[in-house]
């Protein structure tokens, strides 16, 4: 699927994110005053309305929320099965990340499964997908 | 000012798949049947409410604004609206109740026309734009991993009724089967030919646990409602539809962050507006473009608990035709073809009329919902004749 996945326009609340996994690190905005994390980024903490929000490195660990193992190729290019899932990041509450489950067969994937993230590079973005442990 | 709205008069255009006739004049076509039913003429119609407005992309999505309506017609319209910031579909029709209520409009013209079959199959006329191949908004989180389609959006919440709650495949195929049986007696039908459970089951998957006929198809048609203030009756030669009740609210505003669709929350909302209740409600007409979605209606508006939705339809008999629930009796989106949200509506108006023909319920319906939306997109509208 590399080079062929649609990609992110890059701007100031949201480069932090997408470009963070240049050093292998997954990054989330947080609230400097109340440590509320802010997921879609936006310039000001939903929790105290304070505008001291900065991106944080969290652990890049998390369980799979949901997934749906998508097979209808959308267009030509499109590798088909994948999986599609929510991961609940850990230490970062009520925060949840869209991504893809890679290195394991598609049926192999359970609600509950820990992960962890792996950076794919496509030009200037590092998409945080994210793999099975354990 | 008027303290009540009416539905008055309603209208559809044929229900076809690459159609070649102007999406304007499929428009229009709708009108005139809206217009012809209510005895309305076209110099009563000073309002106009539409979603999500003209768009260029995706192609043949809304190829049609309020200024093509307006101007074409000429309409001496004092009030209009169209735009997809806005709690669904069927919010449209809310809009334009707010509208009347407030005395800017007398008499409001709902619409919602599709065209993306057509324009798929006429790529010459119809484009797809050309931006700098980069994405933002909600689209970024999603897309980036290939969930190009709101299949893959749903199929995250239907999967967790799945694994939470035991959901079957063969409970879910009674939405689909539901429809395509309803389908068969709506003359303007997209689909008429039945659906087994036998095809359903052996239907190729698309996101699991959606496989091909959980998904609706592009369609081209267009949908009118009017919509008329409670003093302007007097000119309405139809039996008018109290719209008794409207009402949108979410947790979140996300697709991906919130634990359930925005459904549950407008459900919960509705029976605030309203003294009636869910034992009340003759028949429901729920927004279907995935099947996953009328199922988590009838949850979120307490026909049945949450989790409960797939045992609730199991087998089908209380939501077909003569059950005690009627569901989607034109055939949904899934049948009758993706009208967008505007069919729901529509259909309630039929059946509270009695003009539902083949597919009419019997016991004199007087109490119907329409709903419309997915994710965090959830209106929620209840129409009566009790006035």
């Amino acid at each position: 699927m590399s080079g062929s996945r649609l990609l992110p326009q890059l701007g100031p609340d949201n480069r932090f994110f997408w470009t963070g996994g240049a050093d292998g690190q997954l990054r989330l905005l947080q609230c400097e005053a109340c440590d509320t994390f802010i997921h879609p980024p936006r310039p000001i903490c939903p929790t105290c309305l304070s505008e001291a929000v900065a991106p944080r490195v969290v652990a890049g660990t998390g369980v799979i929320d949901s997934y749906t193992i998508n097979r209808q190729k959308w267009h030509p290019a499109m590798e088909v099965p994948f999986v599609f899932a929510r991961i609940a990041i850990d230490g970062a509450p009520g925060v949840i990340l869209s991504t893809n489950i890679v290195g394991s067969p598609v049926d192999a994937v359970e609600i509950g499964d820990r992960v962890r993230v792996v950076f794919e590079q496509q030009d200037d973005v590092f998409l945080p997908l994210f793999e099975k442990v354990g | 000012m008027a303290t009540e709205a009416f539905v008055t008069g309603i209208g559809q255009s044929q229900i076809g798949v690459r159609l070649e006739r102007h999406p304007l004049l499929l428009t229009i076509d709708a009108i005139r049947e809206a217009l012809d039913e209510s005895g309305l003429t076209l110099s009563d119609i000073d309002g106009l409410s539409t979603y999500p407005g003209k768009t260029a992309a995706p192609p043949g999505y809304s190829p049609v604004g309020t200024e093509d309506v307006m101007d074409a017609l000429r309409l001496p319209i004092r009030w209009y609206s169209g735009g997809g910031e806005i709690s669904s579909q069927l919010g449209a029709i809310v809009a334009a109740v707010a509208a009347v209520k407030a005395d800017l409009a007398r008499h409001v013209i709902c619409f919602r026309t599709v065209y993306e079959a057509a324009a798929l199959s006429r790529p010459q006329d119809y484009p797809q734009p050309r931006g700098n191949g980069r994405i933002d908004g909600f689209p970024q989180w999603v897309m980036p991993f290939n969930a190009l389609s709101a299949s893959n959006w749903i199929a995250q919440y239907a999967m967790k009724h799945v694994k939470k709650y035991g959901l079957t495949r063969e409970q879910l195929a009674q939405i689909a089967l539901t429809d395509r049986k309803h389908a068969l007696l709506n003359p303007r039908a997209l689909v008429r030919e039945p659906l087994s459970m036998d095809q359903y089951l052996e239907a190729r998957m698309i996101s699991d646990p959606l496989c091909l006929y959980d998904c609706d198809r592009f369609t081209d048609a267009s949908t009118v409602l009017i919509v008329s203030a409670g003093d302007a009756l007097g000119d309405v030669k139809c039996r008018p539809v109290r719209i008794a009740a409207s009402a949108h609210a979410a947790e979140r505003y996300s697709w991906d962050q919130p634990d359930v669709m925005a459904s549950y929350a407008t459900g919960r909302e509705l029976w605030k507006n309203t003294d009636y209740q869910p034992k009340d409600v003759d028949t429901v007409q729920f927004y279907d473009g995935f099947s996953f979605l009328a199922l988590t209606w009838f949850e979120s508006l307490g026909f049945c608990a949450p989790g409960e939705g797939g045992a609730f339809i199991e087998g089908g008999a209380r939501i077909a035709l003569d059950g005690e629930l009627p569901m989607n009796t034109f055939g949904g989106q899934l049948g009758a073809g993706r009208l967008h949200g505007f069919g729901f509506a529509h259909e309630a108006i039929v059946q509270l009329r009695g003009l539902g023909g083949d597919r009419q319920i019997a016991g004199d319906p007087k109490v119907a919902i329409a709903t419309s939306g997915g994710g965090p997109l959830a209106t929620a509208l209840l129409f009566a004749r009790d006035m």
